[in-house]
């Protein structure tokens, strides 16, 4: 059964939002969902550019109380 | 009243100094007692790791004794801890030594762990412990020329160290006459070429400048002889590969299930672990999503060093820890810059100049006060 981690990086500078996600992703297992909070305005553009070009899936995207949250599923 | 440190690293050090101080009275009387295990009677300066790996260090600068650097008293026993048992407030160490405790303090580090990717131990050169580093001054003093690649892997202590051993890596070929000989080549994991979006809009231009390549939105997933192999289906081809390699905490931590990749979870103002009141976590120890750095411990030391010695005294915290960071950022040519930044506050740093680089140069030395509490 996977699980569905939480990757809290809101207000965070360094290593940053998609470096946490990485971080998380490595430990994670395959099939995955993981869920990033982040407060970085680049965040909506630079988290699926990586996701796409490494071959995961962007389950969901939204912002909620100036919080962009998005759903990850680690496909490999 | 006992408190428990584990770890004598830069975090666990500076906070049971700065408890040795605040809770000087209670010690004397004997109503509070401060313990430290740790697995050396040596202490490191990890920064200087940087330095010994081109040369500008030598390795006998790098250590002092740890008993030297601690307040007369603290209890400072060289017996790792091997057994954490929460539940009952106790631990056990190397030697069997049952320790049980009322305050617990974890401040273990964090490792590189080049294994974690196929290849990278065997076919890169890394500075993250003495040997590695004085392999890589010797492996770079045959260096004739060649393709030199830098690959980072995630994550990783000291988010500075990818762009600083890039710039020392240039100084050295230049110092030497071979940086015509020389084609570098920077990869980074995320799409800039540092995580702090000023630092990389600084950092890339200066690359241009002196002929430096990068690719960036590189993670390694595999090395095989002459080839890094990125998860983003890239490559880069090397005579000399440098990483900076993927870290991961102590495996003791790890053993005892504390946290996922040896990290553990951690309250990001308390700094207790989470669903412990009495269990606090410093250092690169935590999972916190900020910089593994040695400014992050001793920053995270005061507050829980002025934190528990309120409880003892008072019964209740004081403080937030509020996410602060200073790091210092080697920029080459003999400058350097910094960057300072909080939870709320993103960093700005400004231009580099000579004398950041020699105030840096000066706090490699000053920082065996800095772990004494003096500064």
């Amino acid at each position: 059964m996977s699980e569905r981690i939480l990757v809290d990086a809101k207000n965070t500078f360094c290593p940053g939002p998609l470096m946490e996600l990485i971080s998380n992703m490595k430990m994670a297992e395959v099939g995955d969902e993981l869920e990033l909070l982040s407060t970085d305005e680049g965040s909506a553009a630079d988290i699926p550019e990586w996701i796409n070009k490494v071959g995961h899936e962007i389950l969901e995207s939204f912002t909620k109380e100036d919080v962009l949250h998005i759903v990850v599923k680690k496909i490999k | 009243m006992h408190i428990l440190v584990v770890g004598g690293g830069m975090g666990g050090t500076i906070l049971a100094n700065n408890l040795a101080r605040r809770l000087s009275g209670e010690l004397e009387q004997g109503s509070t007692k401060i313990t430290m295990v740790s697995a050396s009677d040596k202490h490191m300066y990890q920064p200087g790791l940087l330095y010994v790996a081109v040369g500008k260090m030598s390795t006998s600068e790098l250590y002092r004794d740890q008993k030297s650097l601690l307040e007369p008293t603290i209890d400072f026993h060289v017996d790792p801890v091997e057994k954490f048992d929460l539940d009952n407030n106790s631990v056990t160490t190397k030697s069997g030594k049952k320790i049980s405790y009322d305050i617990l303090c974890i401040a273990t580090g964090s490792r590189g762990d080049a294994a974690a990717i196929p290849g990278l131990a065997e076919n890169a050169c890394q500075f993250y412990t003495e040997a590695d580093a004085v392999a890589m001054y010797k492996k770079l003093s045959k260096f004739e020329g060649g393709k030199v690649v830098v690959a980072t892997g995630v994550p990783h202590k000291c988010p500075m160290s990818p762009l600083e051993i890039t710039f020392f890596l240039m100084d050295y070929f230049k110092k030497r006459g071979i940086w015509d000989k020389v084609d570098l080549h920077y990869t980074y994991p995320i799409g800039r070429v540092h995580s702090l979006a000023p630092v990389a809009e600084w950092a890339a231009p200066e690359f241009d400048k002196e002929g430096i390549t990068y690719e960036t939105l590189f993670n390694m997933k595999e090395v095989v002889p002459g080839k890094v192999i990125s998860e983003e289906d890239s490559s880069a081809e090397f005579d000399l590969l440098i990483t900076v390699p993927p870290h991961k905490g102590m495996k003791v931590i790890e053993d005892n299930e504390l946290g996922k990749g040896g990290f553990i979870p951690t309250d990001k103002k308390r700094l207790n672990m989470e669903g412990r009141d009495n269990v606090y976590v410093l250092g690169d120890t935590t999972n916190l999503p900020i910089s593994k750095a040695g400014s992050t411990a001793h920053f995270e030391a005061e507050a829980l060093g002025e934190n528990i010695a309120a409880i003892v005294q008072m019964g209740e915290p004081v403080r937030d820890y509020d996410g602060k960071v200073f790091c210092f950022i080697e920029a080459g040519d003999g400058k350097a810059t910094y960057a300072m930044f909080d939870y709320n506050n993103p960093p700005n740093p400004q231009a580099p100049t000579s004398g950041l680089h020699w105030f840096k140069t000066a706090y490699n030395r000053m920082y065996w006060a800095s772990a004494r509490g003096i500064i």
